[in-house]
């Protein structure tokens, strides 16, 4: 090795050598300001009743997200449609916080007729990314929060041959509005054999319909090789067939969350029985690159949308606005809005100025 | 007017018919309206035979020894020893002058299905009879049954429900098992409730070979109907609804061992979803120890499983009152078939996805509506999905929402017939809907050949109850009640279509089924007699024809 190389070497790994900078640390830096901050995640479940999402949820956390849960009678059910049940909950673990919500869609394919059962949750996802675009084209933006949906699982049934009429449909409205990741539920009630071939049923009709769902990024060509192993082995198992369940049993002499059959026991973290730890360690390991591609992906086609077509972004209606407008008219519109905010912080400023000669008191809020 | 899957029961129609005119004749309709008529529904000549018997002596000696022998023969049952005894004595058979007080009131089907299907099915038991001489007067007394044989009969008739003889190795494990003995005796043949010969004659001829005098040899006819029963065949007609997917084409391959689905006799199994429901009818041949039967497995693709189910039962109401309408244009035929063809649907099995929380609209909608043309007999399908606890509480939801909305699913709790049924039955709606796992794979296990699924926690073995109830839903299907699922087709749900249909025909001039036989319960207030009163002067001849009979 030549002395140059072997002083840029040392010139990022030693703090003695000469020359070092320092800003090495500035991931450190990033890392304990994330810490202290805490990490935001809003994860959407989605599926028909009884494919045991709340199971799956509260297994994937390890808490008890539904404490007083009422599962409604069929009469009821027949009422009601889809709603939107947001629960949040604060996780943290080896000093770090996770606030994490879920957003549950209790009703989702319950009704007999499940045409318009997914028009709620389209426009909750949609209602997010608009509360956000107004708060980030807001004055003050210094705490924004942030509930747009990163993920959606998206449960399917086990029971059928692929995917249904309605699965298609849902996944192909949200799949440009949010990350879907399809699961399949209640994964104990195949043989492998069963497994694979709903698997490759499923990922067939996912093409065929074109519908897009999240992929997982291949791992960088730095990465260590386990890590990219296990990049390629989720990657491979994708839709995940998942087993559900708190409880714990006794099996072969130890303890084990599973499900307890008369023919055997179902271990929830058996690898060889489903697919369960790979789907935490896919949620887990990419909770960060979901919300990039939800930040840069979808709320950036969210926002493009949304500009185009509904000029004002008006605080009294967070829905967009009906008329589809020229865009030389909308920019002009933004242009004479800036204009005039521009024109009102200046004014503020004024009297800011004014008011703290007069005074010396701090700023006042403005007339805006 | 009888039905061709039962040649028993146009004898038995034949008998009543020459004696109607003397008796009360209870119209089908009315069969609904109180209990008794219930009874006479279930086996009509019963009654019948009751009002002879109370009325007068002279009736038929063939009549009257129909109608106490089996009696007598289901006095001995074991667990109803005592009761029977005194039900015996109740009703007394002059066949000779000296009434047998220990002839039982013949209303209890069970006890005459008992003795008929033991009859029928036990070659063996009736040879007995033949030993002893015919030459036997009137003294018949079919007194006091011995206990000992109506328990071998019965245990004995226990091996063939139906026709189908199977051997005798049932899992005695099961839940219902003592009931079931008498179970299976009772329902395999109702209509041969009055026909079938008791084997009290043999009972008395094993016991008491001294008195062979009093022998008349009547109990030779269940050997007769049994040999016309095996030429004959049986049909039955099941239904299989439910979303795709649940396992409906797997477990009737299972039930009847044999590839009797729609997805085994298809040449190109392509699993896609039809976009509207189509009703696929597909018929087998089946034969077992001589015994032929025309299974036709009726099976719905695409129910369920559009997005908007709305409506989606109608074309199965439609299919249903189709074969009813067909029945009935071939029965006021006036040149009609000997046998008519039978396609009703017996029996509709609807698959209940295991979600294990409660029932969806759609199948509270569905069962509300069809239980009311058709017996239903719900189950849960894939059931290894839940754990005993789960499908504990699961059923239990299902059993209140079912009450809660009124559904009355097979048995019914109406059409029992008596104390007897009603134990029965009990048994049997305290496990309903039944969680099914099918299968047609077979693995070996503990050195045995088993049906079951291999998974790579264990395997589940189909017919073993401690893992699924499959078996309790064989032996209810086929083994003990079949023939009570196509009676109560036959007499009740048809019946409830005929009269609605030749009502309407009468008064509106119309020859088209509606489509709504939800909204006609069962009490049709007609009273009795009625349907005879019909003037068909609406739709053709052959109504007249159908009112003269009658």
């Amino acid at each position: 090795m030549s002395q140059a190389d072997k002083m840029k070497q040392g010139q990022f790994s030693n703090p003695e050598t000469p020359g070092y900078v320092g800003f090495a640390n500035l991931p450190n830096q990033v890392h304990r300001k994330s810490v202290k901050k805490g990490f935001e995640f809003t994860l959407m479940v989605v599926g028909e009743s009884g494919l045991g999402k709340s199971t799956l949820i509260n297994s994937l956390f390890l808490t008890d997200l539904y404490p007083e849960r009422i599962i409604p009678g069929a009469a009821e059910k027949i009422e009601r449609t889809v709603q939107i049940e947001a629960s949040t909950v604060e996780i943290e673990e080896r000093g770090v916080k996770l606030r994490l919500t879920v957003v549950d869609t209790p009703g989702y394919g319950d009704a007999i007729n499940s045409q318009d059962c997914f028009s709620t949750i389209i426009s909750y996802i949609d209602d997010q990314f608009e509360r956000y675009l107004h708060d980030e084209s807001g004055l003050n933006r210094r705490h924004i929060v942030d509930n747009r949906v990163h993920c959606c699982f998206y449960f399917i049934s086990p029971l059928g041959h692929g995917l249904k009429p309605l699965d298609v449909q849902f996944m192909k409205a949200i799949h440009n509005k949010v990350n879907v990741v399809p699961v399949i539920a209640k994964a104990d009630t195949l043989t492998l054999r069963e497994r694979e071939r709903l698997k490759r049923r499923v990922l067939d009709e996912i093409d065929e319909h074109g519908i897009k769902i999240y992929h997982l990024p291949d791992a960088e060509s730095d990465e260590d090789e386990d890590f990219k192993e296990q990049t390629r082995i989720l990657k491979a198992s994708i839709p995940f067939a998942v087993v559900g369940s708190n409880q714990q049993i006794e099996a072969k002499g130890k303890k084990v969350r599973g499900r307890l059959y008369p023919w055997g026991v179902v271990e929830v973290e058996n690898p060889e029985h489903n697919d369960f730890l790979k789907l935490r360690i896919m949620l887990i390991t990419h909770m960060q690159d979901l919300q990039e591609v939800t930040q840069d992906l979808h709320y950036e086609n969210f926002r493009s949308e949304r500009l185009k077509r509904g000029g004002r972004l008006s605080s009294h209606g967070y829905g967009p606005e009906p008329e589809e407008m020229d865009k030389d008219i909308i920019l002009q519109e933004k242009e004479a809005e800036l204009r005039r905010m521009q024109e009102m912080i200046a004014k503020m400023q004024a009297q800011m100025q004014k008011q703290g000669d007069g005074e010396g008191d701090g700023p006042h809020v403005g007339k805006v | 007017v009888a039905g061709p899957a039962l040649l028993l029961k146009i004898d038995l129609r034949s008998f009543e018919v020459e004696d109607v005119d003397t008796s009360s004749h209870l119209s089908p309709g009315s069969r609904r309206t109180t209990s008794s008529p219930h009874r006479n529904a279930m086996s009509p000549t019963s009654i019948y035979y009751r009002d002879l018997g109370t009325a007068t002596a002279a009736a038929t000696n063939n009549n009257n020894l129909n109608y106490t022998q089996p009696r007598s023969i289901m006095g001995g049952g074991g667990s109803k020893t005592p009761e029977p005894v005194s039900r015996r004595s109740e009703l007394s058979i002059d066949i000779s002058s000296s009434s047998s007080k220990q002839v039982d009131n013949v209303t209890s089907p069970a006890s005459a299905r008992f003795a008929a299907n033991s009859a029928v099915k036990r070659p063996e038991v009736l040879g007995h009879s033949k030993t002893p001489e015919i030459s036997h007067k009137r003294e018949v007394t079919f007194a006091k049954m011995p206990t000992d044989s109506p328990v071998i009969r019965r245990i004995e008739g226990n091996n063939n429900n139906n026709g189908t003889s199977r051997t005798p190795e049932q899992n005695h494990a099961r839940k219902f098992e003592a009931p079931r003995s008498e179970v299976s005796l009772s329902h395999s043949n109702m209509s041969e409730s009055t026909k079938p010969h008791h084997p009290n004659p043999q009972g008395k001829g094993e016991k008491t070979h001294g008195s062979d005098f009093s022998y008349v040899g009547i109990d030779a006819i269940l050997e007769q109907m049994r040999r016309k029963a095996m030429k004959q065949g049986f049909e039955l007609n099941i239904m299989v609804v439910g979303q795709s997917g649940l396992g409906k084409s797997t477990l009737m391959n299972t039930l009847f061992k044999s590839k009797v689905s729609r997805k085994s006799v298809q040449p190109n199994p392509e699993e896609r979803i039809p976009k509207t429901i189509e009703i696929k009818s597909i018929s087998h041949d089946i034969e077992e120890k001589g015994v032929r039967m025309k299974l036709t497995v009726i099976d719905t693709p695409g129910f369920g499983d559009q997005i908007n189910n709305e409506n989606c039962w109608q074309p199965i109401m439609k299919f249903i009152n189709d074969q009813y309408e067909a029945y009935l244009q071939e029965e006021i035929n006036i040149n009609r078939k000997k046998r008519i063809p039978d396609s009703r649907v017996h029996c509709c099995i609807y698959f209940i996805p295991p979600t294990g929380h409660c029932l969806r609209p759609l199948d509270v909608e569905f069962m509300r509506r069809l239980s009311k043309v058709v017996n239903i007999v719900p189950v849960i399908a894939k059931a290894d999905t839940l754990t005993l606890e789960e499908r504990d509480y699961f059923k239990q939801t299902i059993r209140e929402e079912l009450r809660a909305n009124g559904i009355d699913v097979y048995p019914q709790k109406e059409f029992d017939e008596d104390a007897d049924d009603r134990m029965i039955n009990d048994k049997i709606r305290e496990m309903i809907p039944f969680a099914v796992v099918g299968s047609d794979q077979e693995y070996q296990v503990n050195g045995k050949k088993i049906l079951g699924r291999k998974t790579k926690w264990g395997t589940i073995e189909v017919e073993n109850i401690a893992h699924c109830e499959f078996a309790y839903l064989r032996d209810l299907l086929i083994r003990t009640h079949m023939q009570n699922i196509k009676d109560i087709t036959g007499s009740i749900h048809y019946e409830t279509y005929r009269v609605r249909r030749l009502n309407e025909s009468n008064g509106h001039f119309s020859s088209h089924a509606s489509d709504n036989p939800a909204d006609q319960p069962k009490a049709n207030g007609q009273p009795e007699g009625q349907p005879s009163a019909l003037q068909a002067n609406g739709v053709a001849a052959q109504h007249e024809a159908l009112s003269h009979e009658m």
